[in-house]
């Protein structure tokens, strides 16, 4: 048998934290074969970074392995002298982390940085800047001469990421880890980024460790998945087999989390996982799901269950026969009152437009926006970084002024740009639940103190009847009252998620903006938000500005969706038409850049370039200088105007929609049949598997 | 459902205790704060001679079993001396360091959170205030003012006020910036809640770590001021008075009459630093 890329053989490792030694992994076992590449999944707090950080024994110093073996390209890792460790992270395991802006030496042009690495290897001197190069050319860097120039803050978030990659494949390693390698990009800049380590690990056979929270992503790129649960591989198998039945009942309560193909707040509920993943080093004797787990009972408590071949792959449960038919914690389908939406808008915003700074550093953050918000409704703001879409909201709170010519208006009455010359009811009836809990809450104030004055202030209560609302708004978003003599700090993400949603709600709102409310949580926990953020808008009628860069749970919960790029409104229109086509041909391209749970289905439109920057627009229209459906000069000297393709579904681009359409089936028909083989099978399996 | 894990974590305040309370520097400097805090508020019921007690027959003696600091120029006890003089320079540096707090703490909050046209004049005049030799405004205050402890109190506490306010001021600007402070505005907040109830506990631990380490500089001010005669008056056993008094005498081989009073400043002020590096570390961390 050849010697696998890397080998975990019962690892276990331990932090010592509060003069305690805390377990963070298991026994954890799993082998990733050459050229492989094996994904870990699991939320926040499982392990999957420990695992990462034993692999080349950088665990930070209150971290100790207990038990196990780590065998990397045939060397038994925790064995290696300092030097011999030295070597191996020189050449035989590269990481990229997280965050490429971290990862670079900022005071280091990119070149110095890459020559170094071939240093480090040992290449001689005559040889490193060619090299250096050359790597750069792999990782599809357009003009690397340039970019070996330049420092790592002149290049952009997806530029940074790839010079990392290319540092890390300099050395050619047997063994790639990518730990979360993609999250803080955006969507189609992720989907670039996702296509090269493709692309690159067909060209070298290097093996990967890709560790991410995102499900999707790690289902387009790995051949195998480990999940990880409480420092635990709860289920390891063939991602097809994980994602598609999944037999592990935190593997299945995890993927019923997720809003799905089309699934809508005012049809189907998502799943949820009560309670909470147990604290690194809590005494579990049982199984760690147990606890959350519908099936379990006193054996699953009393005894670890152990991994066990079922379906093609290992399972860790006493139960795996049965939990495919896991029951739900959350109903799917609550009835709901159908929100009444309906009558006159209750806000109406006419060619808004934010400039910042002056004269030639002029930069348009919004430009030129109008749209209107029924009472009831949700409308979806979807957009890349640099969109505008965080600063169209705080015009419409006042915590922007925005520029002379632009209305908001409230019921039909115009609100004053800036906050201070808001009356109070105006400021009450517009909210916002902040993307960051940690900032959005005061954390030396408890979480009564934050909620009870957002009551006497927005909600006018005052003595008993503040103390009764209060009890009632925390009931309301799920919390209980021993919350709240807490501080934000000793709170959860979702539980602090759910205070600023209580503190937005206290002055009975009629516009709640939710800035990317669930981008910091697990999915879990995300999907309990937003079954809590549909119900509140079922019983309250209140309205939703729903910003996300996440177009599942866009899609979940909008009635509307607008496409901002560059500050301006690319398309806007109902929901499901939105998904459906015809598009702009930017929205086409977000949506083909978003990783499908299936993992096949690749009908895939590849943005080139950057996103151009905000004080530096094309000319035209916006997007030309991306666009793949670009026509002419015609795009480059006027900008389009928004038209409607239908009724209520606007789209900004010279292109006329019935072209669109036709264009868009086209292109769909195509690359169906190229993969047509694959399109089968994943139909099989979605049949197969509506757990 | 099971468990509040997340309620189970400990709260901040008990974290920094709990850091506190293992770093050795700072239990050694609070020891030796305590030291001479228990000298300041006792020490005259515990020393052996009265401080003020002359005895011309035993002038300039050498450290011995019955004075074991020496006694100075007229006779007096030298160990007595030190021990007692804590208590002037512990009474005027807190309060002149409390003062500086309080004067730093409001401006560097109005002019962090209002920013703009009054950021800009504050800013020019705490830097020019800055700018200027600390000595020389206290000199030019005290001869206005005349000496007193009091004048002394107000002029260290106003010359270090500005310095307070730089740090609190940048506190302010990276705090106002948190969506906390966003979210009180969209509850129609005044500015004056923002920033005493919103943003202040919040910068409470920056605060503290300067003030503490302006108490060192303001022992070593209230020295100085006293060695060069404008501050506390003969015949109090004041450190830098007695320094200023004796030091002549070190030629002399007299060395005892000013070893021990530098000694007492030098310890006082190496207990503060040590507890002000371990609070900022604890707090920090």
């Amino acid at each position: 048998m050849v010697e696998p890329a890397l080998r975990l053989d019962r690892l276990s490792v331990d932090y010592r934290a509060g003069g305690r030694n805390r377990a963070v992994l298991r026994d954890v076992s799993f082998e990733i074969a050459r050229g492989e590449a094996y994904g870990l999944v699991g939320e926040s707090g499982c392990g999957k970074s420990t695992v990462a950080l034993t692999v080349v024994r950088y665990l930070p110093r209150n971290g100790r392995i207990t038990g196990g073996a780590v065998t990397l390209d045939g060397a038994d890792v925790m064995r290696l002298g300092p030097q011999a460790l030295k070597d191996l992270r020189a050449k035989d395991v590269s990481m990229v982390y997280q965050d490429p802006g971290k990862a670079l030496n900022p005071s280091l042009k990119v070149g110095r940085q890459l020559v170094e690495v071939f240093e480090v290897v040992g290449v001689p001197l005559a040889e490193r800047e060619a090299r250096a190069l050359e790597m750069l050319k792999k990782v599809r860097i357009a003009d690397p001469g340039s970019v070996m120039q330049r420092y790592p803050h002149q290049l952009s978030g997806g530029m940074q990421q790839r010079v990392a990659i290319a540092m890390a494949l300099a050395n050619d390693p047997t063994m790639l880890i990518l730990d979360e390698p993609t999250t803080g990009l955006d969507a189609t800049v992720e989907a670039e980024v996702l296509d090269l380590i493709t692309d690159l690990r067909r060209e070298l056979g290097t093996s990967v460790l890709f560790i991410s929270h995102n499900l999707a992503v790690v289902a387009k790129m790995c051949d195998r998945v480990g999940v990880l649960y409480a420092g635990m591989l709860v289920e390891e198998g063939p991602t097809r087999e994980i994602f598609g039945s999944p037999r592990h009942p935190y593997t299945i309560s995890l993927l019923r989390c997720l809003p799905r193909g089309g699934q809508r707040k005012d049809r189907r509920r998502l799943d949820t996982i009560p309670g909470f993943l147990p604290t690194a080093g809590m005494l579990m004797p049982g199984c760690p799901f147990a606890e959350r787990c519908a099936l379990a009972d006193n054996l699953c408590r009393t005894e670890v269950p152990k991994l066990r071949a079922v379906c093609g792959r290992l399972v860790r449960c006493h139960y795996s026969d049965r939990a495919v038919d896991l029951p739900r914690n959350t109903p799917a389908d609550v009835v709901m009152p159908k929100p009444t939406m309906g009558g006159a808008p209750v806000l109406r915003v006419s060619n808004l437009s934010k400039t910042y700074g002056q004269g030639s550093h002029a930069i348009r953050a919004v430009a030129d926006v109008s749209l209107s918000l029924l009472p009831g409704e949700t409308l979806g703001l979807v957009g890349e970084s640099g969109s505008g879409k965080t600063t169209l909201a705080r015009m419409l709170l006042g915590l922007v002024p925005p520029d002379l010519g632009g209305t908001i208006e409230l019921d039909g009455n115009p609100l004053a740009a800036s906050l201070d010359r808001r009356r109070d009811e105006e400021v009450k009836a517009v909210q916002i639940v902040f993307q960051n809990p940690d900032s959005a809450l005061n954390r030396s104030h408890s979480v009564s103190r934050i909620i009870g004055r957002a009551l006497r202030r927005l909600g006018g209560f005052r003595g008993a009847d503040l103390s009764s609302r209060l009890n009632a708004l925390v009931a309301a978003v799920r919390l209980t009252p021993r919350h709240l003599a807490l501080r934000p700090r000793q709170l959860s993400g979702g539980l602090k998620q759910r205070v600023a949603i209580a503190r937005s709600f206290a002055g009975d709102p009629r516009i709640v903006v939710c800035d990317e409310p669930t981008s910091a949580l697990d999915v879990s926990v995300q999907a309990a938000i937003l079954n809590l953020l549909a119900e509140l808008q079922a019983a309250r009628a209140v309205s939703y500005v729903f910003i996300s860069h996440d177009l599942g749970i866009v899609r979940y919960l909008s009635d509307r969706i607008a496409v901002l790029y560059l500050g301006r409104i690319m398309e806007m229109g109902p929901s499901e038409r939105v998904f459906e086509g015809p598009n702009h041909p930017y929205t086409e391209a977000l949506l083909s850049a978003v990783p499908n749970l299936d993992g096949t289905r690749n009908t895939r439109i590849r943005l080139s370039g950057e996103i151009p920057s905000a004080a530096n627009p094309p000319s035209g229209c916006p997007f030309q200088s991306r666009c793949p459906r670009k026509i002419g000069a015609i795009c480059e000297i006027s900008e389009p105007p928004l038209t409607e393709a239908e009724p209520g579904h606007v789209i900004r681009c010279h292109i006329p929609a019935a072209d669109l359409e036709r264009l868009q089936r086209e292109y769909k028909a195509g690359a169906r049949n190229v993969e047509a083989g694959q399109e089968i099978e994943t139909a099989v399996i979605d049949a197969s598997h509506q757990y | 459902m099971t468990g509040f894990a997340a309620a189970a974590a400990p709260s901040r305040r008990q974290e920094v205790f709990t850091a506190l309370s293992r770093s050795g520097a700072f239990l050694t400097g609070l020891t030796i704060v305590l030291f001479w805090v228990v000298c300041a508020l006792f020490g005259r019921d515990l020393v052996p001679y009265d401080p003020l007690g002359e005895d011309i027959l035993n002038a300039l003696g050498q450290p011995s079993a019955e004075h074991w600091f020496g006694t100075d120029q007229i006779g007096r006890d030298i160990f007595s001396r030190v021990i007692v003089g804590s208590r002037d320079i512990l009474t005027v540096a807190p309060l002149a360091t409390i003062l500086a707090t309080v004067v730093g703490t409001v401006l560097g909050l109005l002019t962090g959170y209002f920013r703009g046209i009054i950021d800009d004049i504050a800013s020019r005049l705490i830097e020019a205030t800055m700018a200027i030799p600390g000595v020389i405004v206290s000199l030019l205050a005290i001869v206005a003012l005349g000496t007193s402890e009091t004048t002394v109190i107000i002029v260290i506490g106003l010359s270090f006020g500005p310095g307070i306010a730089r740090t609190v001021r940048s506190a302010v600007l990276s705090e106002r910036e948190l969506d906390y402070v966003a979210a009180a505005k969209l509850r129609h907040e005044n500015s004056a809640h923002i920033m005493f109830v919103e943003i202040l506990p919040n910068i409470l631990p920056p605060i503290l770590v300067e003030s503490t380490v302006r108490l060192g500089y303001a022992i070593f001010a209230v020295a100085t001021l006293s060695f060069i005669g404008f501050g506390l008056q003969p015949p109090s056993p004041d450190w830098g008075l007695s320094i200023s008094n004796n030091y002549s005498m070190i030629s002399g081989g007299y060395w005892w009459t000013v070893l021990f009073d530098a000694l007492a400043i030098a310890t006082l002020v190496v207990g503060i630093n040590l507890t002000a590096d371990a609070l900022q570390e604890a707090l920090d961390g």
